[in-house]
């Protein structure tokens, strides 16, 4: 117990340098976001359901956003859609699934006592904690919240008179956002310089779990791609605060002409989805380095083709970087550049294939064993092969012209996005817990959460795709006013009713999350009968994690149901057998 | 009262909840069971729910496919649109296939290899003939996606000017759309923001000549098989020219001009007789905007040629329009 520091509970829960503990943090802010951000969806959803009516769940917003007769105001209801979007991408899925998993399983798996810098890695958290606080600050001030989408194109973000929550509420997004992006640099850096140096003995590059292998390369995503973020919102603060004009020319607003020329709002636009396309990778990858991991276990084989799938995630990162135009292929952009995007982006869907064949294979004459955490990793594998495919009509840009911005990829990035990286998230909490809390969570709620969420996410995004080919744009706050969606209403009530059974269930899982840590049933230091190295640490939580010496590595991850072997696995540390060759 | 009620609901539901949970716990270390170790009959049971709810959602998909066909929007309205169309087909039917294979595959799999304490799983950890195989189909396939859609999107964008072509304004301004025809010398005369004033609502420059003669309407109308050149402005944030019917989309964006070029090829008379006496062709705005973004809309009329001049005729010009009437 040579490592385990005397603590109090300010440095044991509050400002905390151990790993295991800023993972809790980032997954409990996340936790509680996600919960602001279905609420959020929830509300919008009842609107379109029911537009202009009044609705209980309306109770849960300020009174200033509603009309007279209880109504949603139209441009509440896009702050709402704002700061889902936000909440979602950023805080859920980037931070409370990053910051958990990599905070948690980078030192766990490789072997290592802490982060390389436990003090930035603290610090990290804290910026994330303040950002938090000034992004849920803004849903009150008066004018509202930020309101032109999460995308935040000028010149609507930049100008308080063309929107109300481009007044206080944007100029609080970006400090907010700015905070976060400070955070996620902080974290990203440690995540590498961690994982390239502090590898235990034996812990080759080629030994790695595909876990560890997604968190490095989303690191190293996000540590190319959010500086951009970074400067091009701060030259959208230069624009609103301080009278440049980078993306402001030729406007008139309110009646008054401003004195802005030469600036391009596409400049913002090729900025942004140069972090934005990224960014997506950055949500996803980290949900199938779980997945990776819990299928493997799960199936009792190894994962099939681990090189192929670390040579697709190196792929997919290296690509993402070069189709971020197939988001603006309607904004007038040269046809020539369009097709170049195009080009691009449809290669990305080689490696994908390639990454949902290679699980297939994986689970193909498996032993499989459906723990919840295994149900969700499916749960992935599914969403990816349905919305992964609808991005081929999306990356074609002749396609495109009539489906950008509408429901079709509401639904498709949903399904894509949103579900692969939420399942992939739900299949980590349920598979690490144990090691987490030193308890286990209910298999049976874990059931009945998973079926839930299952049918009701594909209730409610499956036929958002119909509403983008009956032509129905996105971030309208009603339908009503066009005579050729009337026939739509029926669809839009089906997903209102599968959007808010599908958020009764995740009741569920909040239930059984916080019932677990302090009544779940003891956990084994091996529950799941792993491979990989987090499983050799005791039970209990102690600073350094390995109570001795730090583990020695002597094989890959991924030797299940190996032939010769008295048990269906076979921990990394165990030497290779007389004769016995790595897989 | 009903918010109280609705606390109190929550928290029964969650005592009756936590209740269950420990009857269940307590009950499983009598019998000195693990009620969370996951037994050969659950796995029996999640591989079995997973071929009836996998093929349940695929039956979904197929359900939904055959009702709500009829909503979707027509066959295309423009001659690009048509090309269009029938690269949506051949793509729309080339991953509905992929989905219909691969989906069914890995319900299958999940039950048919739903574990046992008794079985092992089979070591097989790479192949690289099946890896070379499954990155070399798709590439292949994509390939021709590619090359088929690059071909259908150089033909949709460039626009070859004729003649014939006429050439509309589309201006955007929250929360509402403008055209500005060209006039008979089919030029349209130059415009600057800082001339927006008063009934000149687009800032056209009324010094140039080409000016004289341009014509401001609120509706606009469109000669069957006539091209047409729309070009774009907007007065304040990013709004989209959305016309599903045509297959036609472009953003309009302060401080640029952007333009979309179609031939229109079914009047709206013809349209109402497929579809019904209620339709119209409608441009809707297709780029959040404002709080009214869900309520901006242009009409569109495709009519034959005479039809077509007796409206023009019937519109003012601009000159006209500012000039005298000020
Ligand atoms: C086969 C691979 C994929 C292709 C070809 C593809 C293509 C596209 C295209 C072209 C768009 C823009 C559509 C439009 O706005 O008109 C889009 C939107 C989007 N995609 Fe994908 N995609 C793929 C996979 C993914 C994945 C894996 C993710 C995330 C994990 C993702 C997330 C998104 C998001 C978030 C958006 C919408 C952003 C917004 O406008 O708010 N896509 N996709
Ligand atoms: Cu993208
Ligand atoms: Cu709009």
């Amino acid at each position: 117990m040579s490592e385990h520091h005397k603590e109090n509970f300010i440095t044991k829960y509050v400002f905390t340098q151990d790993h295991k503990m800023i993972a809790k943090q980032f997954l409990i802010t996340g936790m509680f976001m996600a919960v602001v951000g279905m609420l959020m969806s929830a509300i919008f959803r009842v609107q379109l359901a029911n537009p202009g009516e009044s609705s209980i769940l309306y109770n849960l917003l300020p009174g200033a956003w509603l009309n007279d007769s209880g109504g949603l105001n139209p441009d509440k209801y896009l702050a709402l859609v704002t700061m889902h979007g936000t909440i979602l991408v950023f805080w859920v899925l980037t931070a409370g699934l990053s910051g958990t998993f990599a905070n948690f399983l980078i030192p766990l798996q490789i072997g290592a006592r802490d982060m390389a810098s436990g003090f930035l890695n603290m610090l990290s958290y804290w910026f994330f904690f303040i950002a938090t606080v000034v992004l849920l600050s803004s849903l009150f001030v008066e004018t509202g919240p930020a309101s032109g989408g999460w995308t935040i194109y000028p010149p609507l973000s930049a100008l308080p008179q063309a929107i109300p929550g481009s007044g206080t509420g944007m100029t609080l997004w970006l400090i907010s956002i700015t905070l976060f992006v400070v955070g996620s640099l902080l974290g990203g850096l440690n995540y590498i310089v961690t994982i390239l140096n502090l590898r235990t003995i034996g812990m080759t590059m080629q030994r790695l779990p595909l876990t560890v292998w997604a968190l490095l390369i989303t690191a190293i995503l996000g540590v190319l791609s959010f500086p951009v973020l970074l400067s091009c919102g701060l030259l959208l603060i230069f624009d609103r605060s301080f009278g440049t004009s980078f993306y402001l020319s030729d406007i008139i607003i309110g009646g008054e002409a401003l004195h802005n020329e030469g600036g391009s709002p596409i400049l913002f636009e090729h900025l942004f989805w140069f972090l934005g396309h990224p960014e997506v990778y950055i949500i996803l990858l980290p949900a199938l380095g779980i997945v990776s991991e819990v299928i493997a276990v799960n199936s009792r084989k190894p994962i099939f083709g681990y090189k192929a799938m670390v040579g697709a995630l190196l792929l997919i990162a290296f690509l993402s970087f070069i189709v971020w135009g197939h988001h603006m292929f309607m904004t007038g952009m040269n046809p020539f550049l369009g097709s170049v995007f195009t080009f691009t982006t449809l290669l990305i869907a080689i490696p994908s294939a390639v990454k949902v064949f290679n699980y297939l294979a994986t689970l193909w004459r498996g032993n499989i064993r459906f723990t919840p955490a295994m149900l969700f990793a499916i749960g992935t594998v599914s969403a990816f092969i349905t919305g992964g495919l609808t991005g081929i009509i999306l990356g074609d840009s002749a396609l495109d012209i009539n489906v950008h911005d509408t429901y079709f990829v509401v639904g498709h990035f949903h399904i894509v996005m949103g579900l692969s990286a939420i399942y992939g998230m739900f299949a980590g909490v349920y598979h690490w817990f144990p090691k987490m809390y030193g308890r286990m969570m209910n298999k049976n709620l874990g059931y009945l959460h998973f079926w839930g969420t299952f049918i009701c996410a594909y209730g409610v995004f499956f036929p958002m795709h119909f509403l983008g080919l009956a032509g129905l744009p996105r971030r309208y706050y009603s339908n009503s006013a066009f005579p050729m969606f009337d026939g739509l209403s029926d669809i839009n009530e089906l997903i209102t009713f599968f959007a808010l059974a599908g958020a009764i269930f995740q009741v569920f899982f909040l239930f059984n999350f916080f019932y677990s840590i302090f009544k779940g049933t003891k956990a084994t230091q091996n529950p799941w009968k792993s491979n990989t190295l987090e499983w050799t640490t005791p039970v209990e939580r102690i600073h350094g994690n390995w109570p001795g010496e730090l583990p020695v590595v002597t094989r890959w991850a991924y030797d299940y149901s190996k032939p010769g072997a008295d048990e269906d696995f076979i921990l990394q540390t165990e030497p290779l057998k007389e004769g016995e060759i790595e897989h | 009262m009903t918010n109280i009620l609705i606390v109190v609901v929550v928290i029964l539901l969650v005592a009756t909840l936590v209740q269950i949970l420990r009857v269940s716990e307590l009950l499983s270390e009598i019998k000195n069971k693990d009620v969370n170790e996951v037994t050969d009959k659950d796995n029996n049971t999640q591989g079995i729910l997973f071929l009836i709810v996998g093929f349940g959602f695929l039956i979904f998909v197929v359900w939904q496919m055959v009702t709500w066909n009829h909503l979707l929007l027509p066959p295309a309205s423009s001659v690009h649109g048509t090309q269009i169309d029938f690269l949506m087909k051949i793509s729309m039917g080339l991953i509905l296939v992929v989905f219909f294979v691969l989906s069914p595959i890995l319900f299958y799999f999940l039950y048919k290899y739903r574990g046992k304490k008794s079985n092992k799983a089979y070591f097989f950890s790479h192949n690289n003939k099946l890896e070379v195989l499954w990155t070399v189909i798709p590439t292949i396939i994509l390939t021709a996606l590619i090359i088929f859609g690059l071909k259908t999107w150089d033909k949709a964008m460039n626009v070859e000017l004729t003649e014939s072509t006429t050439i509309i304004e589309v201006y955007g301004q929250q929360f509402n759309w403008t055209a500005r025809y060209s006039g008979l010398d089919n030029n349209l005369g130059k415009a600057n923001f800082k001339l927006v004033k008063g009934r000149n609502t687009l800032g056209v420059d009324m010094l140039d000549a080409n000016a004289a003669d341009d014509k401001m309407a609120r509706e606009v109308h469109l000669v069957i098989d006539q091209p047409v050149l729309l070009k774009f402005r907007s007065q304040d944030v990013i709004h989209s020219a959305f016309l599903p019917h045509f297959r036609v989309q472009m953003n309009c964006v302060p401080g640029m001009t952007t333009q979309f070029g179609f031939t229109p090829t079914k009047t709206t008379a013809q349209m109402k007789e497929s579809e019904g006496e209620d339709f119209e062709y409608i441009l809707l705005c297709n780029k959040i905007c404002g709080a009214s973004h869900y309520n901006m809309q242009l009409k569109f009329i495709v009519e034959t040629q005479e039809e077509y001049d007796l409206w023009l005729a019937s519109q003012e010009n601009l000159e006209t329009k500012l000039l005298t009437q000020k």
